[in-house]
């Protein structure tokens, strides 16, 4: 093949520059984490922070059923998460290396170390239970779980506003309250399927409560985010986020209606409110690279930006 | 610490013979993986990433440049090539290293951000962190790989492979204070000239990045060559983020106690 002069002819295809970006490549580059592990790190992470706390409130009301499922589910959970984290490293051998420093303007730094804290809380607590032995030891673990347990469940939303992938940080003032109700909706679905009757009613009314948060939250981030919404309401990331509203929406309702009266229908709530806050998780996760992959939302918002500033 | 150094990268006198991207990755060892043309006018490496230290930008406009004569349409008609060689900005604020939670990344004697590739584990935070898609991550390796500035070459008195390459002198490499005079010249020349869209991006210490230790002159609005507008380093808001978490964490603490308050059995 002959070049010829001209820039016409040429017989490869090519490509008009479009004026708004660099051939509608990326600005920035999207994250290199992988959905399974951060997206599932996401839920399971929040699911095992609001699990302590629910199992620390059944330990000191005398719910024993309710504390031993929900602490058993903190320990799975996280241990769960640990390995996502390390095996999404690209050098898991080096793990350690995360525990060199404390960062606080890094909020990955932060969450090791508040991992460090939590985790061994969350297994004294729940091998409290399962031995049967120095139950007032792991009363003071699962408290201190619990405490622990709030800081895990919501700063993963300071973990991913702490970037430059639009619809994550422009959600920074919302995403930490979304993440509080969906761990706890999730939480409270997971006690909703170990505890009998006799000892739901705290699971059903943090289901109520975590879900009206989640969807509130999730409402007002979508009002904040501007044309970046959109980002959360078409494609992959809109469908999953529509399934996760209705799940959520449904495994409250089905809670507070009859969760206290019919065991299967507690079941199934539960079960609807574990899956509706995973998808919240995954659909999030997926708007965010979809911000990311997209140059306009990168640059429209900081062009309207400098036409404030004048 | 030694002298806060710099690359102005003049885009208007590029030439697009990619010297940069070679030299860079002779000297820095940066695997080979051409993707062949991309379509894009004659830009063969698409962006910045772990493999592309250096970028060269093509883009082919319908536009006079200044007031030559380009007789290079059929039609007779307006045309210019716009070409810039893109690299790490090495920020004043530089998202990168605040996010990086090994250490790995630091800020060199020379004030520039270099990632230590014996202490990264890979955790990818940097790479969405930076507001202008510099990092990635190596995929067969596992860590994550960025322009150093030629910080091995710094230490001897060297300049950067690139800068050494360049053979019309876009990429100019120096003391940063010096470059910053030089390009408001070198602007200002332009403008006088008739190129009146010509502007420097990333030069001004009060931008959302503290201003950038390798900056440009542009021919165009930023976004046009694939860079940010208005870019900021996100820790700037990450105090009312931590402050968002704290109420939240306090909020979910104290609802769930509220649950169990005056709970039936």
């Amino acid at each position: 093949m002959s070049p010829k002069r001209g820039g016409r002819d040429r017989n490869f295809p090519r490509e008009e520059h479009p004026g708004d970006s660099y051939y509608g490549r990326p600005i920035i580059n999207p994250p290199v984490w992988e959905e399974r592990e951060i997206a599932g790190y996401l839920f399971t992470g929040g699911l095992a922070g609001a699990s302590s706390i629910l199992a620390a409130g059944a330990d000191l009301t005398g719910r024993p059923a309710l504390a031993r499922g929900s602490r058993g589910m903190a320990i799975g959970a996280i241990g769960v998460s640990l390995a996502a984290l390390i095996k999404d490293l690209g050098r898991p051998e080096r793990f350690l290396n995360m525990l060199r420093v404390f960062k606080p303007t890094s909020p990955m730094s932060v969450g090791v170390w508040i991992l460090v804290g939590y985790t061994p809380l969350a297994a004294g607590a729940a091998a409290s239970d399962v031995l049967g032995r120095l139950p007032r030891e792991g009363r003071i673990a699962g408290l201190g779980a619990a405490v622990f347990g709030s800081a895990v469940a919501t700063y993963t939303a300071a973990l991913i506003a702490n970037t430059a992938v639009p619809a994550w940080h422009e959600g920074r003032r919302e995403l930490p309250y979304l993440f509080a109700g969906s761990a706890a909706s999730a939480a409270a679905g997971w006690g909703l399927i170990v505890a009998p009757r006799t000892e739901n009613e705290p699971a059903v009314r943090m289901a109520v409560l975590g879900a009206l948060v989640e969807l509130g939250a999730e409402q007002a981030m979508e009002r904040r985010l501007g044309m970046i919404a959109e980002t959360l309401q078409e494609g992959k990331a809109g469908k999953r986020l529509k399934i996760a509203k209705a799940l959520t929406a449904a495994g409250a309702m089905g809670a507070r209606l009859l969760a206290r009266r019919n065991r299967p229908a507690a079941i199934a709530a539960g079960a609807g409110l574990l899956a509706g806050s995973a998808l919240t998780r995954f659909g999030l996760f997926e708007a965010g690279m979809a911000s990311a992959r997209d140059p306009k939302y990168t640059v429209e918002p900081q062009r309207q930006r400098l036409a404030a500033r004048g | 610490m030694a002298e806060r150094m710099g690359f102005f990268t003049d885009t208007s006198i590029c030439i697009g013979c990619k010297a940069c991207e070679v030299a860079c990755k002779e000297w820095n060892e940066v695997p080979d993986d051409l993707v062949g043309w991309a379509g894009s006018s004659h830009d063969n490496s698409i962006g910045l990433g772990a493999n592309r230290w250096r970028h060269v930008a093509f883009v082919e406009q319908r536009l006079p440049l200044g007031d030559q004569q380009a007789n290079f349409q059929r039609d007779g008609g307006d045309f210019r090539w716009l070409m810039e060689s893109d690299v790490c900005k090495h920020c004043t604020e530089a998202a990168c290293l605040d996010a990086c939670p090994t250490g790995a990344i630091f800020r060199t004697e020379f004030d520039t951000v270099v990632v230590q590739e014996d202490i990264c584990n890979g955790c990818g935070y940097c790479v969405p962190a930076c507001p202008y898609g510099v990092l990635d991550k190596r995929e067969e390796d596992g860590r994550i790989f960025k322009c150093t500035l030629c910080y091995d070459r710094l230490g001897d008195g060297e300049e950067p492979a690139c800068a050494k390459a360049c053979p019309t002198d876009s990429i100019q490499f120096g003391a940063l204070e010096e470059l910053r005079a030089r390009a408001g010249d070198r602007v200002q020349e332009l403008r006088e000239r008739g190129v009146e869209d010509a502007r420097l991006y990333g030069e001004d210490p009060g931008d959302g990045v503290g201003g950038a230790g390798a900056f440009f002159l542009l021919l165009d609005e930023p976004e046009v060559y694939g860079l940010p507008p208005d870019p900021k380093v996100t820790t700037r808001d990450l105090p009312e983020t931590w402050k968002q978490v704290g109420i939240a964490a306090g909020a979910l603490l104290a609802g769930a106690a509220a649950c169990f308050a005056g709970a039936r059995r």
